[in-house]
Parts: structure tokens; sequence; C-alpha cells
């Protein structure tokens, strides 16, 4: 079985994200990109199912600007055995995303993608819910543990008051939190191999997919700032400040 | 203009994100909702519900979104809370209808203006739609709910003609608490990795049930072991925003953040005084955790 696992070049997460002056959006020239990290997951429990028998190959596939090669790059040295980037200059929204997507699956007739539950930038958790709407396939979301079998994937999900298992006839979609497992640094020596592992790059607009945004951006704001309040000495200035000052106990 | 809301129900009772999600769907005229389980006739009586739809069917993505495509009909709006449940379905949903959703929605300006909080929380984003019809969740905490009684909607029951992938829910590993649910209570108390391990988390208790506060935690309490997933605060895990909110050694990394800064009164004990948090709380108290704690209680019952 072959696994697609798409992969986006997001700002880091450890940058703290500035607005542009102009209010269009948050700056991402001169900042620090990496894989979004729901994406190393993804990419790292592909590759797991790989290592265990689970799957023969690991495609990792990214949409966007030239320069998402170095992710996929990263998403080969933690073990994906080949990648694709459709590329495109263009700031896409998870529908069109998704129906890129629903292209290369076409193509690659993967038994299973697995992908971040959300990217870090646009936080719109959406994209593999389409996908797998558009695929008709069915979808198992924010997987906390994923068990392949004959033709099934069991996936434990982390839903609002716990645990939810749901079994999905395979193909599916998977997307993956925080606590599927945790990815791998990618060592010098995979790095040097990745090089070497085959990228094709293929144009957005030559697949015949209606790219045109339906969301337009009004406006990009800094949230309202709070404000640091005061710091106390004590415990029980701490109690008598929450009684009497801001009377909240 | 009709919306149609998918609501949950939980333990009886229609969910309060559930209502404050009809309340945001107020600001596009009438409203219907979509009841996929028990719960119609509770759902009924939520006030100024015009009309029930209800379908018996398990409550999974693949046969939800499927039923709600087949019956969007003339609706205009088609929302769900900002829940685990409405991240599943309603992207689905609008993959089916071609729709670009918009998740995590805050703010309403307009039938198609909408507020929604991007890079964790470090950007407002306002975005007009152009899709005829519009997917929406919305977020709790930014909308008051309707109340729960006051309205008599008319139940009809509702069935999917189109089929659906093979998928099934084979279990349930559901967390018993008789405390607060997190999203809604009027305290919140979360614990970080500080706490070392699980049992010293569990110090947060007492003080829990002496404030009827709900517990949380950040990423790396959880990730620890410390609580159970569904207890995380944050980005990525849930937003709160209650009357307090104590951080007990929590950093205040921007991805926690995210989920709680919108507390009206935020408080937190940390033993290092550059700890971010510092930054956001209206009280800060500088010191251990093991000793701070035991003393705050004994102060709260004094
Ligand atoms: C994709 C992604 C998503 C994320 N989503 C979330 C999310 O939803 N929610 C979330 O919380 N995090 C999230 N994180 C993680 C976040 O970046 C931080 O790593 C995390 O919040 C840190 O948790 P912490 O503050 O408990 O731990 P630490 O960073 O380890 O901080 C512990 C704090 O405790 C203090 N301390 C230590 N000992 C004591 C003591 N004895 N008494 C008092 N204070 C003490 C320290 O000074 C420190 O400030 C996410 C990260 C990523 C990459």
């Amino acid at each position: 079985m072959k696994i697609l696992v798409p992969v986006k070049r997001v700002v880091d997460y450890n940058v703290k994200p500035r607005v542009k002056a102009d209010g269009s959006g948050v700056e991402t020239q001169g900042v620090k990109m990496s894989m979004n990290p729901f994406d190393e997951i993804a990419v790292e429990e592909a590759v797991r199912l790989r290592e265990k028998g689970a799957a023969s190959e690991v495609v990792a596939v990214s949409i966007g600007v030239t320069d998402a090669q170095a992710i996929l790059r990263t998403a080969m040295a933690m073990g994906a055995d080949r990648a694709i980037l459709v590329q495109t200059d263009l700031v896409l929204e998870p529908l069109a995303v998704a129906k890129l997507l629903k292209t290369i699956v076409d193509r690659e007739e993967p038994g299973l993608v697995i992908m971040g539950k959300q990217a870090i930038d646009d936080d719109m958790n959406a994209t593999g819910q389409i996908l797998a709407a558009r695929l008709n396939w069915p979808q198992g979301t924010f997987a906390n543990t994923v068990t392949v079998g004959e033709g099934w994937v069991e996936v434990k999900r982390e839903v609002d008051g716990g645990l939810e298992i749901v079994r999905l006839a395979l193909p599916a979609v998977v997307t993956t939190d925080l606590r599927l497992n945790e990815p791998r640094y990618a060592t010098m020596p995979n790095i040097m191999k990745a090089r070497k592992k085959p990228l094709e790059t293929i144009a957005a607009d030559a697949l015949g997919v209606d790219l045109a945004p339906r969301l337009e951006t009004v406006s990009v704001v800094e949230p309202p700032a709070r404000k640091a309040g005061v710091k106390v000495s004590s415990a029980a200035e701490l109690v008598e400040k929450l009684r009497d000052e801001a009377k909240v106990i | 203009m009709t919306s149609l809301v998918l609501v949950e129900i939980e333990n009886g009772l229609v969910k309060q994100a559930s209502r404050s999600a009809v309340m945001a769907a107020r600001a596009f005229g009438d409203v219907d909702v979509l009841v996929v389980g028990e719960g119609a006739t509770v759902a009924a009586r939520i006030e100024g519900v015009v009309r029930v739809l209800h379908a018996d069917l398990p409550p999974l993505a693949e046969t939800i979104a499927a039923l709600m495509a087949d019956h969007a009909g003339d609706y205009t709006h088609l929302l769900a809370a900002a829940t685990a449940f409405g991240k599943n379905v309603m992207p689905r949903l609008a993959g089916l209808l071609d729709v670009q959703p918009v998740t995590e929605v805050v703010r309403i300006l307009d039938a198609d203006t909408f507020v929604r909080p991007i890079y964790a929380g470090n950007a407002l984003a306002t975005v007009r739609s152009k899709d005829a019809r519009k997917v929406l969740t919305v977020r709790g905490a930014n909308f008051d709910p309707v109340p729960a009684e006051g309205g008599n909607a008319a139940v009809e029951s509702v069935s999917a003609a189109v089929e659906v992938p093979d998928a099934q829910i084979v279990g349930l590993e559901v967390t018993k608490s008789d405390r607060p649910e997190l999203e809604t209570a009027r305290v919140v108390i979360s614990g970080g990795k500080a706490f070392k391990d699980a049992e010293n988390f569990r110090m947060l208790e007492p003080i829990a049930d002496r404030l009827g506060a709900a517990i949380g935690a950040s990423r790396a309490a959880v990730d620890s072991g410390f609580a159970p997933n569904e207890m995380q605060v944050g980005q990525t895990g849930k937003i709160v925003a209650p009357e307090l909110y104590i951080a007990v050694g929590i950093a205040g990394a921007i991805q926690h953040l995210a989920g709680m800064k919108d507390s009206k009164v935020i408080a937190a004990i940390n033993v290092d005084p550059e700890a971010p948090i510092f930054s956001v709380a209206d009280y800060g108290l500088v010191g251990d955790l093991f000793e701070v704690l035991p003393q705050f209680k004994a102060a709260l019952d004094a």
C-alpha cells in the first residue's frame, strides 16, 4: 500500500507572527519557514507504517512555492521515498488545495492519505475533511493512534469528551493530532540521502483545477493587546485580590 | 434567509456551544436545527428555533455531512459550534457542497463577512465569502448561548438518500468527571509541565473543587500524561474564556495563550519572573507551585 502525505510550508512555530502594516496579512518575507508541525507527525506516522510493513511506499506532496522543496527534502530525510511539488505562487485556500490533492490522489492511487489536522498559519482545520469529501472516502480526523489492517484502518480520535475509535474501510484520509507520535529528527546521513531521492515538480495550473479564492481578505489586524497586570507577593494576597478587587471568586 | 445549525446533545441537553451557534445564526434570520440521534424534543425547546430536523443516524462525519448536503436546499448558512464534532463534520460538508468553509468564526459582520483568528490568535482576519452558501463553525466563547427553553419548534424526520463510505464507531473512551465543562466553566485552573508527574497534577483538584472550577492543561502536561487530551487548552486544543483563568506552572507559549487570552481575569503562578504568561496576567505570583498551591488553598479556606 502506498501512503500519500501532504505537507505545508508555514512560518515556523517558534516565530512570533507579525501583522503587516498595510493590514493585508502576516509577514512571511525574511521569516523562518518550516514544515507545519502536524505534517511532521503525518510523515512520521507514514514512515513508521512502512517500517512495520503495513505500507510499501511513502510519497510526500506539497502545494506551494518553489522553496517548498526544502520541506519535501525534510520529509524525505525523515524517510519518505519520493516527493511531488505542485508548484504555484498563489496563496491557496483549503478547498483549492484539496482539489489539487485529489488530482494527485487520482494519479498515485494511495491506500491512505495521512495529513496534519490543521496548518498553524491559517488554523483552518479543513483540508483533510474536504479532500475526504471530494474523494468520497471515509475520514479519521484528529488521530491519536492509527492501526492498519487488511483493507481497513482503525483510528483512535481525540474528541471533546475523550477518545473515539472509528474503523474505516480503505482507502481513507487520516488527519493527525499532537499525541499520535513524536517525529524523528532527520540525521545528517539521511539528509544527504534525501538529496538523491526523486522530487517531481508539477505546475498547479496544469492540473485543470479552479484555484480562484472564495474568500476575500478584507483586513488582517493585531488582536487587542492585553496589558500585564500587577505582581502579588503571596498566595494570600492573590486570593484577596481575586476576591475583593476582581470579584471573580 | 434561513440557517441550519447542527447541534450536539450531551447528557440529554443541547450543548451550550451549540446554543451559541444558534445565537450566531440568528444574525442571518430564521434558524432551523439538525439533531442526529437522540434529543430532538429537547432541541425543539431552544428559544427561537423554527424547525428541528431529526435524523436517526450514527454520529459520523460521513453520514451527517451527506445528510446536510442532501438537505442544504434553500439554507443560506450552515453552521455548527467549533467543537471536535463540528470541526470534523462541517469542512466535509463544505467539500461536498464545493464551498470554502469559514472556521472558528469569532464575529459576524454581515451575512458574508466574518472575523476569525489566524496564526494562533496573533492576528484577526476579516474575510468576505463569495460562496453562495456559507459553511461556518463558530466559537462558543464568542457568542452568548440562546436559552435552552422558550421555544416550541416542529420536529421533522429526515434521512439521506446518498450512499456514504464505509465507516463505523467501534469504541469510545469517555473521561467521567463531576467538574464543570472546560469550555463553559466560570473558573478554569490549568497546570503545566512544572507539575512533574500525574500525581502532583492532582494538587489542582481540591482547589478546583473549592472554586467550582474546570481543570485544564498545557500541551506539555498532556503529552507527559499528567492530564487527558480533552483537557488541553490552546491553539490546537480547547478555547476557553472564563471569568477567571488560573495558570499554574505554565510558561505561556503563544500556542497556549491562543486558547485562554480572552479570559476576563487571568492569574498566573510561575517560578520564573520572566515567564511570558505574566505578560497577559492581571495577577502574577512568582513562586514555586509546590509551596504556593497549599498556601493558596489555605487562603481560600480561611
Ligand atoms: C503545532 C503545535 C501546537 C501546539 N498546541 C498547543 C496547545 O494547544 N496548547 C498548549 O498549551 N501548547 C501547545 N503547544 C506547545 C507549546 O508550544 C508549549 O510547548 C507548551 O504550551 C508548554 O507547556 P508548559 O508551559 O506546561 O511547559 P514548559 O514550557 O516546560 O513550561 C513550564 C513552566 O513552568 C515553570 N515552572 C517550573 N517549575 C515550577 C515550579 N516548581 N513552580 C512554578 N512554576 C514552575 C517554568 O518556569 C515554565 O514557565 C503546541 C505546539 C506546537 C508545535
